[in-house]
Protein backbone atom coordinates (compact mmCIF):
# COMPACT_ATOMS: atom_id res chain seq x y z
CA UNK A 1 0.00 0.00 0.00
CA UNK A 2 1.29 3.40 -0.88
CA UNK A 3 1.35 5.82 2.03
CA UNK A 4 1.36 9.61 1.84
CA UNK A 5 4.29 11.17 3.68
CA UNK A 6 4.65 14.66 5.13
CA UNK A 7 8.27 15.48 5.91
CA UNK A 8 9.38 18.08 8.46
CA UNK A 9 13.05 18.90 8.02
CA UNK A 10 14.71 19.43 4.64
CA UNK A 11 18.26 18.50 5.61
CA UNK A 12 20.37 15.41 4.95
CA UNK A 13 17.70 13.05 6.29
CA UNK A 14 14.47 14.76 5.19
CA UNK A 15 15.94 15.42 1.75
CA UNK A 16 16.95 11.78 1.31
CA UNK A 17 13.51 10.55 2.38
CA UNK A 18 12.07 12.82 -0.30
CA UNK A 19 14.44 11.27 -2.86
CA UNK A 20 13.95 7.64 -1.85
CA UNK A 21 10.24 7.44 -0.90
CA UNK A 22 9.22 6.47 -4.43
CA UNK A 23 11.68 3.60 -4.39
CA UNK A 24 9.73 2.18 -1.43
CA UNK A 25 6.36 2.70 -3.11
CA UNK A 26 5.35 5.79 -1.10
CA UNK A 27 4.78 9.38 -2.09
CA UNK A 28 5.68 12.64 -0.42
CA UNK A 29 2.76 15.06 -0.32
CA UNK A 30 4.26 17.76 1.90
CA UNK A 31 7.78 18.94 2.71
CA UNK A 32 8.96 21.68 5.07
CA UNK A 33 12.12 23.36 6.26
CA UNK A 34 12.42 25.88 9.11
CA UNK A 35 10.74 28.74 7.25
CA UNK A 36 8.62 27.31 4.45
CA UNK A 37 6.71 24.35 3.06
CA UNK A 38 5.40 22.97 -0.19
CA UNK A 39 2.67 20.43 -0.80
CA UNK A 40 1.01 18.55 -3.64
CA UNK A 41 -1.73 15.95 -3.12
CA UNK A 42 -0.50 14.18 -6.25
CA UNK A 43 3.03 13.83 -4.90
CA UNK A 44 5.99 16.22 -4.96
CA UNK A 45 8.72 16.14 -7.56
CA UNK A 46 11.94 15.77 -5.55
CA UNK A 47 14.17 17.40 -8.12
CA UNK A 48 12.23 20.63 -8.39
CA UNK A 49 11.85 20.91 -4.61
CA UNK A 50 15.61 20.52 -4.14
CA UNK A 51 16.23 23.03 -6.92
CA UNK A 52 14.00 25.59 -5.20
CA UNK A 53 15.74 25.08 -1.87
CA UNK A 54 19.12 25.42 -3.55
CA UNK A 55 18.12 28.56 -5.42
CA UNK A 56 15.98 30.45 -2.86
CA UNK A 57 16.82 28.81 0.44
CA UNK A 58 13.17 27.81 0.87
CA UNK A 59 11.22 24.76 -0.27
CA UNK A 60 7.99 26.56 -1.15
CA UNK A 61 5.73 29.51 -0.43
CA UNK A 62 3.67 28.15 2.45
CA UNK A 63 4.19 28.33 6.16
CA UNK A 64 5.97 25.22 7.60
CA UNK A 65 2.90 24.37 9.67
CA UNK A 66 0.77 24.10 6.53
CA UNK A 67 1.99 20.51 6.19
CA UNK A 68 -0.36 19.52 9.02
CA UNK A 69 -3.35 20.62 6.94
CA UNK A 70 -2.51 18.32 4.04
CA UNK A 71 -3.93 14.87 3.56
CA UNK A 72 -1.03 12.73 4.77
CA UNK A 73 -0.77 9.32 6.47
CA UNK A 74 2.65 9.53 8.12
CA UNK A 75 4.60 12.48 9.52
CA UNK A 76 8.36 12.13 9.09
CA UNK A 77 10.02 14.17 11.86
CA UNK A 78 13.54 15.09 10.70
CA UNK A 79 14.12 18.46 12.34
CA UNK A 80 17.19 19.03 14.54
CA UNK A 81 17.55 17.04 17.75
CA UNK A 82 17.08 19.29 20.77
CA UNK A 83 17.48 18.56 24.48
CA UNK A 84 15.20 19.27 27.43
CA UNK A 85 11.66 19.86 26.14
CA UNK A 86 12.73 18.45 22.75
CA UNK A 87 10.98 21.28 20.90
CA UNK A 88 9.90 21.94 18.24
CA UNK A 89 10.05 18.23 17.41
CA UNK A 90 7.83 17.19 20.29
CA UNK A 91 5.00 19.54 19.32
CA UNK A 92 5.17 18.28 15.75
CA UNK A 93 4.67 14.72 16.98
CA UNK A 94 1.91 15.84 19.35
CA UNK A 95 0.03 17.56 16.54
CA UNK A 96 0.24 14.57 14.19
CA UNK A 97 -0.87 12.10 16.87
CA UNK A 98 -3.75 14.38 17.85
CA UNK A 99 -4.84 14.14 14.22
CA UNK A 100 -4.54 10.34 14.43
CA UNK A 101 -1.63 10.14 12.02
CA UNK A 102 1.43 7.91 12.32
CA UNK A 103 4.80 9.44 13.16
CA UNK A 104 8.26 8.25 12.16
CA UNK A 105 11.11 10.08 13.87
CA UNK A 106 14.73 10.51 12.90
CA UNK A 107 14.89 13.22 15.59
CA UNK A 108 16.26 11.71 18.83
CA UNK A 109 15.07 14.48 21.17
CA UNK A 110 11.45 13.48 21.85
CA UNK A 111 12.31 9.78 22.27
CA UNK A 112 15.30 10.36 24.54
CA UNK A 113 14.04 13.28 26.61
CA UNK A 114 10.25 12.73 26.75
CA UNK A 115 9.67 9.05 26.20
CA UNK A 116 6.83 8.75 28.72
CA UNK A 117 5.00 11.80 27.32
CA UNK A 118 5.42 10.42 23.82
CA UNK A 119 4.03 7.00 24.71
CA UNK A 120 1.11 8.62 26.56
CA UNK A 121 0.17 10.65 23.48
CA UNK A 122 0.50 7.57 21.31
CA UNK A 123 -1.85 5.65 23.60
CA UNK A 124 -4.53 8.32 23.01
CA UNK A 125 -4.12 8.25 19.24
CA UNK A 126 -4.99 5.98 16.35
CA UNK A 127 -1.48 6.69 15.11
CA UNK A 128 1.73 4.96 16.19
CA UNK A 129 5.26 6.21 16.76
CA UNK A 130 8.35 4.59 15.22
CA UNK A 131 11.95 5.74 15.56
CA UNK A 132 14.39 3.18 14.16
CA UNK A 133 16.37 5.95 12.43
CA UNK A 134 17.07 7.70 15.74
CA UNK A 135 19.32 4.83 16.90
CA UNK A 136 22.21 3.81 14.70
CA UNK A 137 21.07 5.12 11.31
CA UNK A 138 20.76 2.21 8.89
CA UNK A 139 21.37 -0.47 11.55
CA UNK A 140 18.14 -2.30 12.40
CA UNK A 141 18.60 -2.20 16.18
CA UNK A 142 15.08 -1.41 17.35
CA UNK A 143 13.36 -3.78 14.96
CA UNK A 144 15.68 -6.55 16.16
CA UNK A 145 14.81 -5.76 19.78
CA UNK A 146 11.15 -5.70 18.86
CA UNK A 147 11.45 -9.11 17.16
CA UNK A 148 13.26 -10.59 20.16
CA UNK A 149 10.95 -8.87 22.64
CA UNK A 150 12.48 -6.30 25.01
CA UNK A 151 12.24 -8.69 27.95
CA UNK A 152 14.57 -11.09 26.16
CA UNK A 153 17.29 -8.46 25.81
CA UNK A 154 19.15 -7.80 29.05
CA UNK A 155 21.63 -5.21 27.80
CA UNK A 156 22.74 -3.26 24.78
CA UNK A 157 26.24 -1.91 24.33
CA UNK A 158 28.31 -0.65 21.49
CA UNK A 159 29.57 2.20 19.38
CA UNK A 160 26.88 4.58 18.15
CA UNK A 161 28.77 7.70 17.19
CA UNK A 162 30.68 7.58 13.94
CA UNK A 163 32.46 10.89 14.47
CA UNK A 164 34.00 9.90 17.80
CA UNK A 165 34.85 6.48 16.43
CA UNK A 166 36.50 7.97 13.37
CA UNK A 167 38.62 10.23 15.57
CA UNK A 168 39.69 7.47 17.97
CA UNK A 169 40.47 4.97 15.24
CA UNK A 170 42.43 7.55 13.20
CA UNK A 171 44.38 8.63 16.27
CA UNK A 172 45.26 5.00 16.99
CA UNK A 173 46.16 4.13 13.41
CA UNK A 174 48.20 7.23 12.61
CA UNK A 175 49.62 8.13 16.00
CA UNK A 176 48.15 11.62 15.64
CA UNK A 177 46.75 13.74 18.42
CA UNK A 178 43.11 14.66 18.98
CA UNK A 179 43.21 18.21 17.62
CA UNK A 180 44.92 17.10 14.44
CA UNK A 181 42.46 14.29 13.69
CA UNK A 182 39.49 16.47 14.61
CA UNK A 183 40.57 19.06 12.05
CA UNK A 184 40.94 16.32 9.47
CA UNK A 185 37.47 14.96 10.32
CA UNK A 186 36.02 18.45 9.91
CA UNK A 187 37.68 18.81 6.49
CA UNK A 188 36.20 15.47 5.45
CA UNK A 189 32.75 16.49 6.69
CA UNK A 190 32.79 13.66 9.25
CA UNK A 191 32.75 16.12 12.15
CA UNK A 192 30.68 19.29 12.51
CA UNK A 193 32.23 22.73 12.98
CA UNK A 194 31.01 22.46 16.55
CA UNK A 195 31.82 18.83 17.30
CA UNK A 196 30.78 18.87 20.96
CA UNK A 197 27.58 16.85 20.53
CA UNK A 198 29.64 14.00 19.13
CA UNK A 199 32.96 14.19 20.95
CA UNK A 200 31.43 14.89 24.36
CA UNK A 201 29.39 11.72 24.06
CA UNK A 202 25.96 13.41 24.08
CA UNK A 203 24.81 12.01 20.75
CA UNK A 204 25.82 8.48 21.75
CA UNK A 205 24.20 8.94 25.16
CA UNK A 206 20.88 9.99 23.59
CA UNK A 207 20.88 6.79 21.55
CA UNK A 208 21.63 4.60 24.56
CA UNK A 209 18.96 6.46 26.56
CA UNK A 210 16.50 5.58 23.79
CA UNK A 211 17.68 1.96 23.94
CA UNK A 212 17.26 1.95 27.72
CA UNK A 213 13.72 3.30 27.33
CA UNK A 214 12.86 0.62 24.80
CA UNK A 215 14.46 -2.17 26.85
CA UNK A 216 12.79 -1.15 30.10
CA UNK A 217 9.46 -1.39 28.26
CA UNK A 218 7.64 1.05 30.53
CA UNK A 219 9.21 -0.03 33.84
CA UNK A 220 11.50 2.98 34.03
CA UNK A 221 11.98 6.14 32.03
CA UNK A 222 15.39 7.53 31.19
CA UNK A 223 16.53 10.97 30.07
CA UNK A 224 19.93 12.32 29.13
CA UNK A 225 20.30 13.60 32.70
CA UNK A 226 20.16 10.03 33.99
CA UNK A 227 23.11 8.96 31.86
CA UNK A 228 26.71 8.88 33.04
CA UNK A 229 28.50 10.50 30.10
CA UNK A 230 32.17 11.08 29.34
CA UNK A 231 33.47 12.05 25.90
CA UNK A 232 36.75 11.51 24.12
CA UNK A 233 38.46 14.89 24.54
CA UNK A 234 40.51 13.52 27.41
CA UNK A 235 41.94 10.60 25.49
CA UNK A 236 45.45 11.61 24.37
CA UNK A 237 47.49 9.83 21.73
CA UNK A 238 49.71 8.44 24.47
CA UNK A 239 46.76 6.51 25.92
CA UNK A 240 46.07 4.94 22.53
CA UNK A 241 49.76 4.02 22.20
CA UNK A 242 49.77 2.32 25.58
CA UNK A 243 46.55 0.50 24.74
CA UNK A 244 48.02 -0.73 21.44
CA UNK A 245 51.16 -2.05 23.17
CA UNK A 246 48.84 -4.24 25.19
CA UNK A 247 46.79 -5.47 22.20
CA UNK A 248 43.94 -3.11 22.98
CA UNK A 249 42.41 0.06 21.73
CA UNK A 250 40.02 2.73 23.01
CA UNK A 251 36.44 3.14 21.80
CA UNK A 252 33.61 5.40 22.94
CA UNK A 253 31.37 2.66 24.29
CA UNK A 254 27.76 3.12 25.33
CA UNK A 255 25.86 0.76 27.58
CA UNK A 256 22.17 0.44 28.37
CA UNK A 257 21.80 -2.09 31.14
CA UNK A 258 19.56 -2.66 34.13
CA UNK A 259 21.86 -0.34 36.08
CA UNK A 260 21.31 2.54 33.67
CA UNK A 261 23.03 4.30 30.84
CA UNK A 262 26.74 4.93 30.59
CA UNK A 263 28.91 6.31 27.79
CA UNK A 264 32.68 6.50 28.19
CA UNK A 265 35.95 5.78 26.41
CA UNK A 266 36.79 2.16 27.23
CA UNK A 267 39.59 -0.27 26.57
CA UNK A 268 38.57 -3.06 24.22
CA UNK A 269 40.71 -5.77 22.62
CA UNK A 270 42.02 -4.87 19.15
CA UNK A 271 40.15 -6.72 16.47
CA UNK A 272 37.20 -7.52 18.73
CA UNK A 273 33.61 -6.99 17.61
CA UNK A 274 33.28 -3.63 19.35
CA UNK A 275 36.53 -2.19 18.00
CA UNK A 276 34.92 -1.09 14.72
CA UNK A 277 36.93 1.41 12.67
CA UNK A 278 36.12 4.64 10.87
CA UNK A 279 32.52 5.81 11.00
CA UNK A 280 31.16 2.27 11.44
CA UNK A 281 28.69 1.68 14.26
CA UNK A 282 27.94 -1.52 16.13
CA UNK A 283 25.39 -2.61 18.68
CA UNK A 284 25.78 -5.74 20.74
CA UNK A 285 22.62 -7.14 22.30
CA UNK A 286 22.80 -9.47 25.27
CA UNK A 287 19.90 -11.89 25.05
CA UNK A 288 18.38 -14.19 27.67
CA UNK A 289 18.48 -17.38 25.61
CA UNK A 290 20.53 -16.68 22.54
CA UNK A 291 23.82 -15.22 23.72
CA UNK A 292 25.10 -12.09 22.05
CA UNK A 293 23.94 -10.61 18.79
CA UNK A 294 26.15 -8.08 17.02
CA UNK A 295 24.68 -5.76 14.41
CA UNK A 296 26.96 -3.34 12.65
CA UNK A 297 26.83 -0.94 9.75
CA UNK A 298 26.53 2.71 8.86
CA UNK A 299 25.14 4.68 11.73
CA UNK A 300 24.63 7.96 9.93
CA UNK A 301 24.29 9.65 6.57
CA UNK A 302 21.29 10.90 4.62
CA UNK A 303 20.39 7.85 2.48
CA UNK A 304 21.36 5.45 5.29
CA UNK A 305 19.10 7.16 7.80
CA UNK A 306 16.34 7.57 5.22
CA UNK A 307 16.49 3.81 4.69
CA UNK A 308 15.66 3.26 8.36
CA UNK A 309 12.87 5.87 8.15
CA UNK A 310 11.32 4.19 5.13
CA UNK A 311 11.61 0.73 6.72
CA UNK A 312 9.59 2.12 9.62
CA UNK A 313 7.03 3.49 7.16
CA UNK A 314 6.76 0.09 5.51
CA UNK A 315 6.12 -1.54 8.88
CA UNK A 316 3.02 0.65 9.25
CA UNK A 317 1.28 -0.92 6.28
CA UNK B 1 67.46 -26.44 42.43
CA UNK B 2 65.11 -28.62 40.45
CA UNK B 3 61.36 -28.93 40.67
CA UNK B 4 61.95 -32.40 42.01
CA UNK B 5 63.68 -30.99 45.08
CA UNK B 6 60.88 -28.56 45.77
CA UNK B 7 58.25 -31.22 45.63
CA UNK B 8 59.99 -33.79 47.72
CA UNK B 9 60.74 -31.30 50.49
CA UNK B 10 57.21 -29.99 50.56
CA UNK B 11 55.82 -33.50 50.63
CA UNK B 12 57.92 -34.26 53.67
CA UNK B 13 56.70 -31.16 55.47
CA UNK B 14 53.07 -31.71 54.50
CA UNK B 15 53.15 -35.24 55.76
CA UNK B 16 54.74 -34.13 58.97
CA UNK B 17 52.23 -31.42 59.87
CA UNK B 18 49.16 -33.42 59.00
CA UNK B 19 47.31 -30.33 57.73
CA UNK B 20 46.20 -29.86 54.14
CA UNK B 21 48.34 -27.43 52.16
CA UNK B 22 46.68 -24.18 51.13
CA UNK B 23 47.38 -21.98 48.14
CA UNK B 24 48.99 -18.58 48.62
CA UNK B 25 50.14 -15.81 46.36
CA UNK B 26 53.29 -13.90 47.23
CA UNK B 27 54.44 -10.85 45.39
CA UNK B 28 58.13 -10.09 45.39
CA UNK B 29 60.25 -7.31 44.03
CA UNK B 30 63.58 -8.43 42.70
CA UNK B 31 66.60 -6.40 41.81
CA UNK B 32 67.67 -7.02 38.25
CA UNK B 33 70.73 -9.15 38.98
CA UNK B 34 71.61 -12.69 37.92
CA UNK B 35 70.57 -15.35 40.39
CA UNK B 36 68.00 -13.17 42.15
CA UNK B 37 65.04 -15.33 41.21
CA UNK B 38 66.78 -18.49 42.26
CA UNK B 39 67.75 -17.13 45.66
CA UNK B 40 64.20 -15.94 46.14
CA UNK B 41 62.73 -19.33 45.51
CA UNK B 42 65.11 -21.21 47.75
CA UNK B 43 63.59 -20.11 51.10
CA UNK B 44 60.18 -21.20 49.84
CA UNK B 45 61.29 -24.75 49.10
CA UNK B 46 63.46 -24.99 52.20
CA UNK B 47 60.53 -24.11 54.43
CA UNK B 48 57.97 -26.53 53.11
CA UNK B 49 56.40 -24.52 50.27
CA UNK B 50 55.40 -26.17 47.03
CA UNK B 51 55.75 -23.89 44.02
CA UNK B 52 52.68 -23.81 41.80
CA UNK B 53 53.58 -21.08 39.35
CA UNK B 54 55.88 -18.15 38.90
CA UNK B 55 54.77 -15.09 37.02
CA UNK B 56 57.84 -13.15 36.10
CA UNK B 57 57.52 -10.52 33.44
CA UNK B 58 60.83 -9.27 32.20
CA UNK B 59 60.88 -5.74 30.93
CA UNK B 60 58.20 -4.56 33.30
CA UNK B 61 59.34 -2.60 36.29
CA UNK B 62 57.56 -1.70 39.48
CA UNK B 63 57.19 1.99 40.37
CA UNK B 64 60.42 1.54 42.35
CA UNK B 65 62.31 0.19 39.35
CA UNK B 66 62.36 -3.43 40.45
CA UNK B 67 61.16 -6.54 38.68
CA UNK B 68 57.80 -7.74 39.96
CA UNK B 69 57.43 -11.47 40.45
CA UNK B 70 54.28 -13.20 41.53
CA UNK B 71 54.67 -16.62 43.07
CA UNK B 72 51.79 -19.01 43.64
CA UNK B 73 52.65 -21.70 46.13
CA UNK B 74 50.97 -24.05 48.50
CA UNK B 75 52.04 -24.93 51.99
CA UNK B 76 50.55 -26.06 55.27
CA UNK B 77 48.89 -23.12 57.03
CA UNK B 78 51.46 -23.01 59.83
CA UNK B 79 54.38 -22.76 57.40
CA UNK B 80 53.31 -19.66 55.52
CA UNK B 81 54.62 -17.06 57.95
CA UNK B 82 57.88 -18.95 58.22
CA UNK B 83 58.30 -18.77 54.47
CA UNK B 84 57.61 -15.03 54.34
CA UNK B 85 60.03 -14.44 57.22
CA UNK B 86 62.69 -16.56 55.53
CA UNK B 87 62.31 -14.54 52.34
CA UNK B 88 62.63 -11.26 54.21
CA UNK B 89 65.66 -12.61 56.11
CA UNK B 90 67.23 -13.40 52.76
CA UNK B 91 66.87 -9.74 51.85
CA UNK B 92 63.98 -10.25 49.41
CA UNK B 93 61.37 -7.51 49.25
CA UNK B 94 58.00 -9.17 49.90
CA UNK B 95 55.32 -6.73 48.79
CA UNK B 96 52.23 -8.63 49.60
CA UNK B 97 51.57 -12.03 50.96
CA UNK B 98 48.15 -13.43 51.51
CA UNK B 99 46.09 -16.54 51.44
CA UNK B 100 43.73 -15.16 48.82
CA UNK B 101 44.61 -15.79 45.28
CA UNK B 102 44.56 -12.75 43.06
CA UNK B 103 42.14 -14.24 40.63
CA UNK B 104 41.48 -11.61 37.98
CA UNK B 105 43.58 -9.12 36.14
CA UNK B 106 42.39 -5.98 34.41
CA UNK B 107 44.17 -3.31 32.45
CA UNK B 108 43.23 0.33 32.58
CA UNK B 109 44.74 3.62 31.57
CA UNK B 110 45.12 6.70 33.73
CA UNK B 111 45.33 10.03 31.94
CA UNK B 112 46.31 13.43 33.28
CA UNK B 113 49.09 15.14 35.11
CA UNK B 114 50.43 11.87 36.46
CA UNK B 115 53.83 13.06 37.54
CA UNK B 116 52.75 16.16 39.41
CA UNK B 117 49.98 14.23 41.13
CA UNK B 118 52.59 11.74 42.41
CA UNK B 119 52.13 8.55 40.43
CA UNK B 120 53.69 6.36 43.06
CA UNK B 121 51.27 7.72 45.68
CA UNK B 122 48.43 7.09 43.25
CA UNK B 123 49.53 3.49 42.77
CA UNK B 124 49.87 2.89 46.49
CA UNK B 125 46.43 4.37 47.12
CA UNK B 126 45.00 2.02 44.51
CA UNK B 127 46.73 -1.00 46.00
CA UNK B 128 45.53 -0.14 49.49
CA UNK B 129 42.02 1.01 48.63
CA UNK B 130 41.19 -1.53 45.99
CA UNK B 131 42.88 -4.49 47.70
CA UNK B 132 44.56 -5.08 44.40
CA UNK B 133 48.10 -5.48 43.26
CA UNK B 134 49.50 -3.28 40.55
CA UNK B 135 51.39 -5.90 38.61
CA UNK B 136 52.51 -3.72 35.75
CA UNK B 137 52.91 -0.02 35.00
CA UNK B 138 53.82 1.55 31.67
CA UNK B 139 54.12 5.30 31.57
CA UNK B 140 53.97 7.48 28.51
CA UNK B 141 54.74 11.10 29.20
CA UNK B 142 55.17 13.05 25.97
CA UNK B 143 57.92 15.59 26.54
CA UNK B 144 57.77 19.18 25.45
CA UNK B 145 54.02 19.20 24.85
CA UNK B 146 50.98 20.21 26.81
CA UNK B 147 49.52 16.76 26.25
CA UNK B 148 48.66 14.94 29.43
CA UNK B 149 50.60 11.81 30.21
CA UNK B 150 49.13 8.33 30.33
CA UNK B 151 49.89 5.24 32.36
CA UNK B 152 48.68 1.76 31.67
CA UNK B 153 48.19 -0.27 34.81
CA UNK B 154 47.55 -3.92 35.20
CA UNK B 155 45.71 -4.76 38.38
CA UNK B 156 45.41 -8.18 39.90
CA UNK B 157 42.21 -8.26 41.92
CA UNK B 158 40.52 -10.95 43.92
CA UNK B 159 38.03 -13.09 42.05
CA UNK B 160 34.73 -11.31 41.59
CA UNK B 161 36.07 -8.01 42.96
CA UNK B 162 37.09 -6.33 39.74
CA UNK B 163 34.11 -3.97 39.61
CA UNK B 164 34.73 -2.85 43.19
CA UNK B 165 38.40 -2.29 42.43
CA UNK B 166 37.51 -0.18 39.40
CA UNK B 167 35.16 1.94 41.51
CA UNK B 168 38.02 2.64 43.91
CA UNK B 169 40.31 3.55 41.03
CA UNK B 170 37.66 5.94 39.71
CA UNK B 171 37.36 7.66 43.09
CA UNK B 172 41.10 8.00 43.56
CA UNK B 173 41.48 9.36 40.04
CA UNK B 174 38.66 11.86 40.56
CA UNK B 175 40.39 13.20 43.69
CA UNK B 176 43.51 13.89 41.65
CA UNK B 177 41.66 15.17 38.60
CA UNK B 178 42.82 12.23 36.53
CA UNK B 179 40.77 10.40 33.93
CA UNK B 180 40.40 6.66 33.79
CA UNK B 181 39.97 4.72 30.59
CA UNK B 182 38.37 1.62 32.03
CA UNK B 183 38.29 -1.77 30.39
CA UNK B 184 35.02 -3.09 29.09
CA UNK B 185 34.87 -6.16 31.27
CA UNK B 186 31.41 -7.29 30.26
CA UNK B 187 30.51 -9.03 27.07
CA UNK B 188 32.79 -10.17 24.31
CA UNK B 189 33.98 -6.62 23.64
N1 LIG C 1 22.25 12.98 9.55
C1 LIG C 1 22.22 11.76 10.07
O1 LIG C 1 22.99 10.91 9.70
C2 LIG C 1 21.21 11.42 11.14
C3 LIG C 1 21.12 10.10 11.59
C4 LIG C 1 20.16 9.76 12.55
C5 LIG C 1 19.32 10.75 13.03
N2 LIG C 1 19.44 12.03 12.60
C6 LIG C 1 18.53 13.06 13.13
O2 LIG C 1 17.65 13.45 12.10
C7 LIG C 1 17.33 14.82 12.24
C8 LIG C 1 17.68 15.55 10.95
O3 LIG C 1 19.05 15.41 10.71
P1 LIG C 1 19.76 16.09 9.46
O4 LIG C 1 21.14 15.58 9.43
O5 LIG C 1 18.89 15.94 8.28
O6 LIG C 1 19.77 17.62 9.94
P2 LIG C 1 20.07 18.91 9.07
O7 LIG C 1 20.77 18.53 7.81
O8 LIG C 1 20.68 19.90 9.98
O9 LIG C 1 18.60 19.44 8.66
C9 LIG C 1 17.67 19.89 9.60
C10 LIG C 1 16.48 20.41 8.83
O10 LIG C 1 15.43 20.71 9.76
C11 LIG C 1 14.85 21.95 9.34
N3 LIG C 1 14.14 22.58 10.46
C12 LIG C 1 14.66 23.19 11.54
N4 LIG C 1 13.65 23.61 12.34
C13 LIG C 1 12.50 23.29 11.73
C14 LIG C 1 11.11 23.50 12.03
N5 LIG C 1 10.75 24.10 13.15
N6 LIG C 1 10.19 23.03 11.16
C15 LIG C 1 10.54 22.41 10.02
N7 LIG C 1 11.83 22.18 9.67
C16 LIG C 1 12.80 22.63 10.53
C17 LIG C 1 16.02 22.76 8.83
O11 LIG C 1 15.52 23.80 8.04
P3 LIG C 1 16.47 24.85 7.23
O12 LIG C 1 16.90 24.10 6.01
O13 LIG C 1 15.53 25.96 6.91
O14 LIG C 1 17.57 25.20 8.15
C18 LIG C 1 16.78 21.69 8.04
O15 LIG C 1 16.26 21.56 6.75
C19 LIG C 1 18.09 15.33 13.44
O16 LIG C 1 17.24 15.30 14.56
C20 LIG C 1 19.20 14.31 13.58
O17 LIG C 1 19.63 14.19 14.93
C21 LIG C 1 20.36 12.38 11.65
Amino acid sequence: MSLKLAILGAGAVGGSVLDLAGDYGHEVVAFADSSSSVSDPAGLDAESVHARKERDGVVGDDDPHAVFDTDYDVLIEATPTTLGDAEPGFSHVERALADDRHVVLANKGPVAERYGDLRALEAESEGTVQFEAAVGGAIPVLSTISDLGPSHVTAARGVLNGTANFILSRMAAEGLDYEHVLAEAQDLGVAETDPSFDVDGIDAALKFVILANVLSDGDAEYRLDDADVEGIRNVPGSALDLAAEDGRTVRLIGEATSSGVRVAPRLVPQGSALSVTGTQNIVQLETTHAGQLNISGRGAGGPETATAVLSDVSRLE
Amino acid sequence: MSTQDVESESDAETDGSGELPQPHTIRLELVDEPGQLLSALQPIAENGGNLLSIFHERGNLTPRGHIPVEVDLECPPDRFDTIVDALRDAGINVIRAGAEHFGETVSLILVGDLVDTDLSHTLHSIEDGAEATVTDVSLSAPSGTQEPSSARLRLATRSGKTDEALTVVRDIAAEKDLHVVEPLTEGSA
